[in-house]
């Protein structure tokens, strides 16, 4: 069933965009990341202008991060404290995100410079996550879970603010989680994520927050900082799509829930190889974009768009 | 040079050639719906040649229609290989670029029109795109404009479709346009040459009128002028489903 989108101007298959918001839908469910790094490309993929892909993604994101964060919540593994830290830090990098990202656009490399953004995060932070967790997998095998959070008990305990966060059983200044919801907000804005696949591994490795809290509450923080980023993009660039949206929400909200009981089942240490392999295969793909001689050398671009 | 000569001596005979014979035409639509479910649009179209004297003699009247879609500026940029990956280097502003364009001829379009009608008239493809700005300093500025044509083909927006006019008795004629599903929204222009020995003796013009309607003119409406109430609207929308469908799982899930 074809249907014509109006705020993108094209006409794509209804049940095509149900079956990608359903996939990346369980995703989001089961690692707890928004899923936008992945919906974002394959939209532009199947011909979304890239605007209106990465405006009305953060829309669906909302969504399907919501009926997530609600299933956590029911659990009890949402630390509402230190989410509204990181959504402060957040809303300040979104807003700065935004001044970057008209900056780049007036030069008019902005794409080169969000896949490279892309290649370069996705890379790194899969790759660390990779090795990591492949340990810890081998050292939960023989049965000596080590204690390796204690390396970074130097710098994150030694500053100042310190706050107690008891759903995370944190006691640490309230400096590094700004850092990060900032750092995650900037990035969100510039390359239209929710910023979970960042948020995520920083969380368990800069903060040493326990995995089966990490998830919602980064869930919590990526609702409002994507809802900002929305209304930044329909009230600037007016290229929300609600049509595009409520159908990949549609798919995306089922998926969610049926990812996040599978989350729930499987150990945290097999989750987060599994997530580092997709981000790691993402990364490659885009890489590969960049490497090889495009079939096509010449693109188009509406004057005055991007 | 030889050509040319041929083409001013043809321009010589023109006015013996051209007798009145004028295009009365008939649009199975003169409006494009678009819809939620729009899927594209046949238009036909079709018509007569009225004249006051006999049908003159020599080559045989022929019929081109083209129709074009609104027209705006294009960017046109080129990858290169710079330290190992591709980005985009030169861009050439393309002045004006019809967003659709489709051309439907009663003959091989080089049988029928010759090159300086063509340049006249804006008929081809190549003709009705416009790049005088391209800047000079830029190797092969040509092949942006080339690229233009090329891409859009590809998408389906630009056609040429030969020996689809059908002409009966110098006549009657009538033909349809395909367009596709991802139109934008404007006026679009069907023009109608009548040809002979490759000159157009003449031409006629009318516009048809591609419009969202319902639901896609609401919401279009809304996100240009209404933005805020838009993304607020879109963002409640968002909630809505994603708590309902979370609570319809759930409910679903304890039974």
């Amino acid at each position: 069933m074809q249907i014509y989108l109006p705020i993108a101007e094209v006409s794509v298959n209804a049940f095509l965009l149900l079956g990608l918001g359903g996939m990346v839908g369980i995703l989001s469910g089961m690692f707890g990341v928004g899923g936008g790094f992945l919906m974002t490309p394959l939209l532009f993929f199947i011909g979304i202008p890239p605007a209106v892909a990465v405006a009305t993604e953060a829309n669906q994101i909302v969504a399907s991060s919501f009926s997530g964060v609600l299933a956590h919540f029911r659990r009890k593994t949402v630390d509402l404290r230190m989410g509204t830290v990181l959504l402060t830090g957040g809303l300040i990098g979104a807003a700065l995100g935004v001044v970057v990202f008209n900056y780049l656009k007036s030069l008019g490399q902005v794409d080169l410079l969000v896949t490279l953004c892309y290649v370069v995060f996705l890379g790194v932070v899969g790759g660390l996550m990779f090795i990591e967790s492949v340990n810890a997998l081998r050292k939960s095998r023989k049965g000596t879970a080590g204690p390796a959070k204690r390396r970074q008990r130097g710098w994150v305990h030694s500053m100042p603010f310190k706050m107690r966060f008891r759903t995370s059983g944190l006691y640490i200044s309230v400096i590094p989680p700004m850092l990060v919801g900032l750092c995650v907000g900037v990035l969100s804005a510039i390359m239209g994520v929710g910023g979970g696949f960042i948020m995520v591994p920083a969380m368990i490795y800069l903060l040493g927050m326990p995995t089966k809290v990490v998830v919602g509450t980064s869930l919590f923080q990526i609702i409002f900082v994507t809802a900002f980023t929305t209304m930044l993009h329909a009230t600037t660039n007016y290229t929300v799509d609600i049509v595009l949206a409520v159908l990949l929400l549609v798919g995306g909200v089922i998926g969610a829930q049926i990812g996040t009981v599978i989350g729930a089942r499987m150990p945290a240490e097999q989750l987060r190889v599994l997530l580092a392999a997709l981000v790691l295969v993402v990364c490659g793909k885009l890489a590969l974009d960049l490497l090889l001689e495009p079939s096509e050398l010449y693109s188009l671009g509406r004057d005055g768009g991007h | 040079m030889l050509k040319r000569l041929i083409a001013l001596l043809a321009l010589c005979c023109t006015p013996a050639l051209a007798v009145e014979e004028q295009v009365v035409l008939g649009l199975s639509q003169d409006r494009v719906a678009i819809t939620a479910n729009f899927d594209g649009s046949e238009i036909l179209i079709f018509g007569a040649i009225k004249r006051e004297a006999p049908i003159p003699p020599g080559p045989p009247l022929e019929v081109i229609v083209a129709v074009a879609g609104p027209s705006s500026p294009v960017t046109v940029r080129r990858k290169e290989r710079k330290l190992g990956i591709w980005v985009n280097t030169d861009s050439v502003l393309v002045d004006l670029a019809p967003s659709f364009y489709a051309v439907a001829t009663s003959a091989p379009l080089e049988a029928i029109l010759s090159g300086t009608e063509d340049l006249r008239y804006r008929i081809s493809i190549e003709r009705a795109i416009r790049s005088v700005g391209a800047a000079m300093h830029i190797r092969g500025a040509q092949n942006f404009a080339d690229a233009v044509v090329r891409i859009r083909e590809d998408e389906g927006l630009y056609s040429i479709r030969e020996n689809t006019v059908a002409v009966d008795e110098q006549t009657l004629f009538r033909t349809s346009i395909a367009m596709p599903a991802d139109l934008t929204e404007g006026d679009y222009v069907a023009r109608i040459y009548l040809t002979r020995g490759k000159m157009v003796v003449s031409q006629f013009e009318t516009t048809i009128d591609v419009r969202k309607v319902g639901l896609e003119r609401f919401l279009y409406n809304m996100s240009r002028q209404q933005p805020v109430w838009y993304g607020l609207m879109s963002l409640v929308i968002a909630i809505a489903a994603g708590w309902s469908a979370s609570t319809a799982f759930r409910l679903l899930r304890e039974k």
